[in-house]
């Protein structure tokens, strides 16, 4: 039931806005001294669907994400947001959010008042700033100095900061960054909920994986230049065994229906089926639409991973001397 | 609550989101914030009660001392002496604590990496930098004047009955005590100002402890007949002579001074200067 409200609500938000450009990259380019960090790249972001913002570290993430924000001036090219230069926007926090890497919070304010100063320079109620902490789960230690946060809890709060304007759109740089197994869940939960509710999101990762379970689309950088932007789909697709490994109680009825929706099913050893032409969520989709329960559903991504390195291999910025290369 | 929860109305509220309220954000809103962040950290309360301490307690003490010297010192003790002047002892202490609040209210943005969410929430970076300056300039001037005339009156009343005293009705007195609070506050406004350009605490507060306190004694080392031309220019000379009731000549071995309103508005027109040329890098450098 849950599972076809969602995708309900999500093709609805499909319908309404995927051919609206919420965030447009336009021959984008940014010098530190004599190094480009970003080299003329463009790519748009849409609507209701998470956008992966993949590259290495050093690829120049960070800094595009920075010139959406306003914070970096570019040396060429220009970002509109929601149709707009950033500095344009009347009520900035109204339109976007935005999660940066490196901590912004003053660690002897409480995260109550470091989020008060924020509302307060775009006229967000009071009221807001008790959603968003209890959104994030910060209730409770609102009235604590933001240094004595753990990593995982400063990222909430950070995270409650982007969300405060309740903006259409959302950047998140590196959010898993430091979270436990239970905080990384959290934040792709959060990252998809936010994409059902029709916002734009931007989620950047240095991790293949990490974005193989959360975006819809991808946008692959390498040494400041566009890789390749593409759905997760099609990135899926340009790899031939990608497979998801899923285990369920029903696996024969389950295995039924899956080769009766285009599917195909190799069975493991253990009880597993290994499905093929479907994505995780279709698959869970189906599940939930049949009632059968789901003991595991894992998109088997070793080979995006090989992908991703294949393409960015050549930009990776700095690496180690490689073994056997003498 | 879960974020499925809490967020169920979620679709409609964002397809059909309320409007913003009209207009869009200005000062009224920064303002707003910026004084909620002066007030949430630990370290404008201390510079405060610093700066509170410095300028009432040096005060109190050195008129104190004065009044029980009195009888026993010599003449020297009582040529040229100054009331008002001895009162206010705790000035130059107090310049250096609200400078440091001032180098802080900008500096610890940067050390902590909140002007980017300062600026993301407002792009209009000139406007971010005169609601920080607006905001801090209030709590100072107030701040200032509170503790310059308690220290005035504090001092006069230790030294009542054994030495000559001042009164606010006397020539220059009041121009005194309400400048030396004018100037507190507009050297602290000066220290934000070079906190925007520099960006680092320690940086900011040494070019700062620099200008105000280091310059004099460089001059120290010019011909005298140079010094006479410039010492007139010195902050730490006009914010003297604004809070004394005579002109500070014979300190200075005969230069000639502005008089305290000019040399005031000098000062201002310094901390202005810097503070426009705080809002151009504000507005060229990336945050």
């Amino acid at each position: 039931m849950a599972g076809r409200h969602l995708s309900r609500r999500r093709q609805r938000a499909h319908d309404l806005d995927s051919e609206r450009v919420l965030i447009e990259v336009e021959d984008l380019t940014k010098n530190y001294g004599s190094t480009v960090a970003v080299d003329h790249l463009s790519f748009d972001v849409r609507p209701g669907m998470v956008t992966g913002f993949l590259g290495p570290n050093g690829s120049g993430k960070s800094t595009t994400m920075r010139m959406i924000l306003g914070l970096d001036r570019p040396d060429g090219g220009h970002v509109t947001v929601a149709g707009r230069r950033y500095g344009d926007l009347p009520w900035p926090l109204r339109e976007v959010g935005g999660l940066l890497e490196a901590k912004s919070v003053h660690p002897g304010r409480t995260a109550y008042n470091h989020l008060l100063a924020l509302a307060q320079t775009n006229g967000i109620s009071r009221a807001r700033i008790a959603e968003v902490l209890e959104l994030v789960g910060l209730t409770g230690v609102a009235r604590k100095r933001a240094g004595t946060f753990s990593l995982g809890m400063g990222q909430r709060l950070g995270i409650a900061a982007a969300l405060l304007g309740d903006p259409g759109v959302l950047l998140f740089d590196e959010p898993v960054n430091g979270l436990d197994p239970e905080g990384i869940r959290w934040v792709r939960l959060l990252l998809k909920h936010l994409a059902s509710e029709g916002r734009t999101v931007l989620v950047s990762s240095h991790l293949m994986s990490e974005m193989a379970v959360t975006a819809d689309h991808v946008v692959v950088i390498g040494k400041g230049r566009l890789i390749a932007q593409a759905t997760i789909g099609d990135f899926l697709g340009a790899s031939s065994n990608s497979h998801v490994k899923v285990r369920s109680p029903q696996s024969d009825a389950l295995a039924a229906v899956i080769v009766s929706s285009g599917g195909k099913i190799a069975r493991m050893g253990d009880g597993a089926l290994e499905v093929s032409g479907l994505s995780a969520a279709d698959i869970g989709d189906l599940a939930a639409t049949r009632g059968y329960a789901l003991h595991e559903l894992s998109p088997q991504t070793a080979s995006l991973e090989e992908a991703f390195m294949e393409l960015t291999d050549e930009s990776v910025e700095y690496r180690g001397a490689r073994s056997g290369e003498s | 609550m879960t974020i499925a929860e809490t967020g169920r109305r979620g679709d409609d509220r964002w397809a059909g989101r309320g409007q913003p309220p009209p207009g869009h954000y200005g000062p009224i809103q920064l303002i707003a914030s910026e004084w909620t962040k002066l007030r949430t950290v630990r370290s404008t309360i201390w510079t405060l009660v610093v700066t509170v301490a410095a300028v009432i307690g040096i005060g109190a003490l050195a008129t104190a001392v004065t009044a029980a010297h009195w009888r026993s010192g010599g003449i020297a003790d009582h040529i040229g002496f100054d009331p008002t002047a001895r009162s206010l002892a705790g000035l130059f202490l107090g310049q250096i604590s609200i400078g440091v609040l001032g180098v802080l209210t900008m500096s610890a943005e940067y050390s902590t990496g909140t002007i980017r969410s300062t600026l993301a929430a407002a792009p209009n970076r000139p406007l971010v930098l005169a609601c920080k300056a607006l905001v801090f300039g209030a709590v100072a001037l107030v701040t200032s004047e509170v503790i310059t005339f308690a220290a005035f009156l504090l001092g006069q009343d230790l030294l009542k009955g054994t030495t000559p005293y001042a009164s606010l009705g006397q020539p220059g007195v009041l121009r005194a005590v309400a400048g030396a609070g004018l100037v507190l506050t507009v050297v602290g406004l000066f220290a934000l100002a070079l906190a925007t350009i520099i960006r680092h605490t320690a940086g900011a507060i040494a070019a700062y402890v620099g200008v105000m306190l280091v310059l004099p004694l460089i001059l120290q080392a010019f011909p005298v007949s140079f010094q006479h031309g410039v010492i007139k220019f010195l902050p730490l000379v006009i914010a003297e002579n604004m809070t004394a009731t005579r002109p500070a000549v014979t300190d200075f071995g005969g230069a000639v001074l502005f008089s305290p309103w000019v040399g005031f508005l000098i000062l201002c027109c310094y901390t202005l200067a810097l503070l426009a040329i705080g809002a151009t890098v504000l507005t060229r450098r990336d945050a």
